[in-house]
Order: structure tokens, then sequence, then C-alpha cells
């Protein structure tokens, strides 16, 4: 009994070193979502391309897709945008939200880059994006056929991030009934 | 020298913390904007994280105090004001954590170490001997003898 007092507090120590060893190697932006397994928050935003419907929360669900916020002042979205336009040619459906941008910016950037969206909405206020948790670009959430969220990936999608994460749940969705 | 110091003292004291609200932010009611300011100096800004959204420059923490005002113009109570941003970001923007299931270790665990600690430490003692002392040598007697005697000669 008395030998385990003594231990006790030694093996306790021990797990806490683990325990924030641990935590060295975890990057703090990747907060946990609030939005996972929840609807998409009522949204109905004004058009990017000039003449086009803009982007509503009624679009979205049907089939899986990707909700993919993005910004012209984004420069982590410069280094996204080719895989973007990489899966929009392999038919995996994107949708866009110019996120506190000027919609002419936002227009101007699909010219000068390609256009990988479906269909794209400006979210000046960027309310929209605030609603969904959003806390910079880029931001990507996986949307089911009911319309929840199923997945929020912060930062870049790499070749690796696709591979690994979101075109394999991707296919899981596109199962689900 | 000491006046320089003091001076410095004196001006350091001056600077307090400075907030990055802006005037166009502030709500016109002086107490509600008393209370916001005092909410938003508990909540974490996401984009740069320990800061609170009243010290942070970045864009998002300007929206998440303007959507705190809202809230509060708009009769929230501060908890509803805070919940509303929690439901969105997670009470990580709780820069104290609220005591829930999965806080517990984190508030009462530094108590859990002390006192197991210190039921250690009570146990180690109290099962210690205390140490005899050692007797006196023969030279050490006659030594007190003699000194006892001088006492009581005196």
């Amino acid at each position: 009994m008395r030998r385990l007092l003594f231990i006790a507090p030694i093996l306790a120590f021990a797990v806490l070193i683990g325990v924030f060893f641990a935590g060295l190697h975890r990057d703090p932006t990747l907060l946990p979502s609030m939005m996972i397994g929840k609807r998409v928050p009522t949204f109905d935003l004004a058009a990017v391309r000039p003449g086009d419907q803009g982007l509503r929360t009624g679009d979205l669900g049907g089939e899986p897709v990707l909700l993919n916020y993005y910004a012209s002042w984004c420069v982590a979205c410069r280094a996204e945008h080719p895989m973007l336009m990489r899966l929009r040619a392999e038919g995996v459906p994107i949708h866009g939200v110019d996120w506190k941008d000027e919609p002419e910016a936002g227009n101007k950037w699909l010219i000068d880059r390609g256009d990988p969206y479906l269909r794209v909405g400006n979210d000046r206020s960027g309310r929209t994006g605030i609603d969904m948790g959003v806390s910079g670009v880029p931001e990507t959430f996986i949307i089911d056929k009911q319309g929840r969220v199923r997945y929020r990936h912060v930062g870049a999608i790499t070749e690796e991030d696709w591979s690994q994460k979101i075109g394999p749940l991707m296919q899981r969705l596109k199962a689900e009934s | 020298m000491r006046r320089i110091l003091s001076t410095a003292a004196a001006l350091a004291l001056l600077a307090g913390s400075a907030a990055a609200v802006e005037p166009d932010e502030q709500l016109r009611d002086p107490k509600l904007e008393a209370r916001a300011h005092s909410l938003s100096r508990d909540l974490r800004c996401v984009v740069c994280q320990n800061q609170s959204i009243d010290d942070s420059d970045a864009a998002l923490a300007r929206d998440l105090r303007i959507i705190l005002r809202e809230r509060i113009a708009a009769g929230d109570t501060d908890d509803q004001a805070v919940a509303f941003l929690v439901a969105r970001y997670g009470s990580f923007v709780q820069l104290k954590p609220p005591i829930r299931g999965d806080t517990l270790a984190l508030w009462f665990g530094p108590l859990a170490v002390l006192l197991l600690g210190g039921a250690g430490a009570a146990v180690y003692i109290r099962g210690r001997s205390p140490a005899k002392a050692a007797a006196l040598t023969v030279s050490e007697e006659a030594e007190l003898a003699e000194l006892l005697e001088r006492d009581e000669a005196r």
C-alpha cells in the first residue's frame, strides 16, 4: 500500500509527460468542428459570376459535394486552386463560397485561374462562414446527400488529404442512401 | 537613476492593456458596451489563438466582436450571447473553460495531484521512526557532571 502511494505520483507524472509530448506534435489550428452531423445553416448568397444564380442551402444535398471557402486575398487558396481544378476535371462536384471578399475580385479570380465550381456565392460579410465555424480560408466541408456536414478540412487540400481522407469519405457517402 | 526608474515604472502603469476595439464597433449604450467588452475579454480569437477577441486585430475577431454586440443589443443575456459563438466555434473560444464532464480533469486534476502527493507524504512521514539520540561518551559524561556540580556550587 505504501509502495503504491510512492509510485502513483511518479506514474501520474509520466502519463502527463506523455500527454504533453503527444500534444507538441499536434497542429493547434485543427479545431474540432461544431458542425459535424448537422445540417448546413440556411443561407442565400449573391452571385460571384455576373448573371449567375449564386449559392443557396437548397443547392446542397442530393449527392455528396465539397463546399469550398476561398477568397481572392487568400495566399493558401492559390496553392490549393490547381487541386480543385483537377478534382473538377475528375468529376468531383464542388460548390464555392467567396468569403469576406468583393464579388468582382472573386469573379476575377475564377477568370484568371479557372473555375472549379458548380455554383459559387459571395459571402461579403463573412457571416455564412461564421455560421459554419470557418476560421479562415481555404476551408472545405464535405456535405452528404441529406445536406449535412460530415467533415471539415482546414487549409489547402493536398494530394495526400484527397487520397487519404476526403476522396475515400466522398466514395463512402456516395454509397449511403 | 532612481528617478529614471520611477518614471519608467509610472509610464508602464499608465500603458495598461491595449484593446483592439475600434470606435465604430462600440454600442451607444455604455451599459451594454461594458457588458460586451467584458464578455469579449473572455472569448478567444480563433485566428490568433492566445489572444482574446477584445485584444486581437484579426478581421475575424472584429467580426465576432460585432456579432457579440449585435446579440447583446438584440436582448441576449451574457450566457446566450456566448452560447451563440460556442455553437459555431466550440467551447474552445471560452478562455475560461466551463466545468463539464470533459473538463473535470482540467479543473480538478491539480487538486487531485496535490491530495495524492500530500497523502503519500503524510504516510511516509508518519511511518518514519524518530532518530535515536546517540548516547554520551565517558568523557562527555564526566564533563557534564562537572558542569552540573559547578552550577550547584554557585
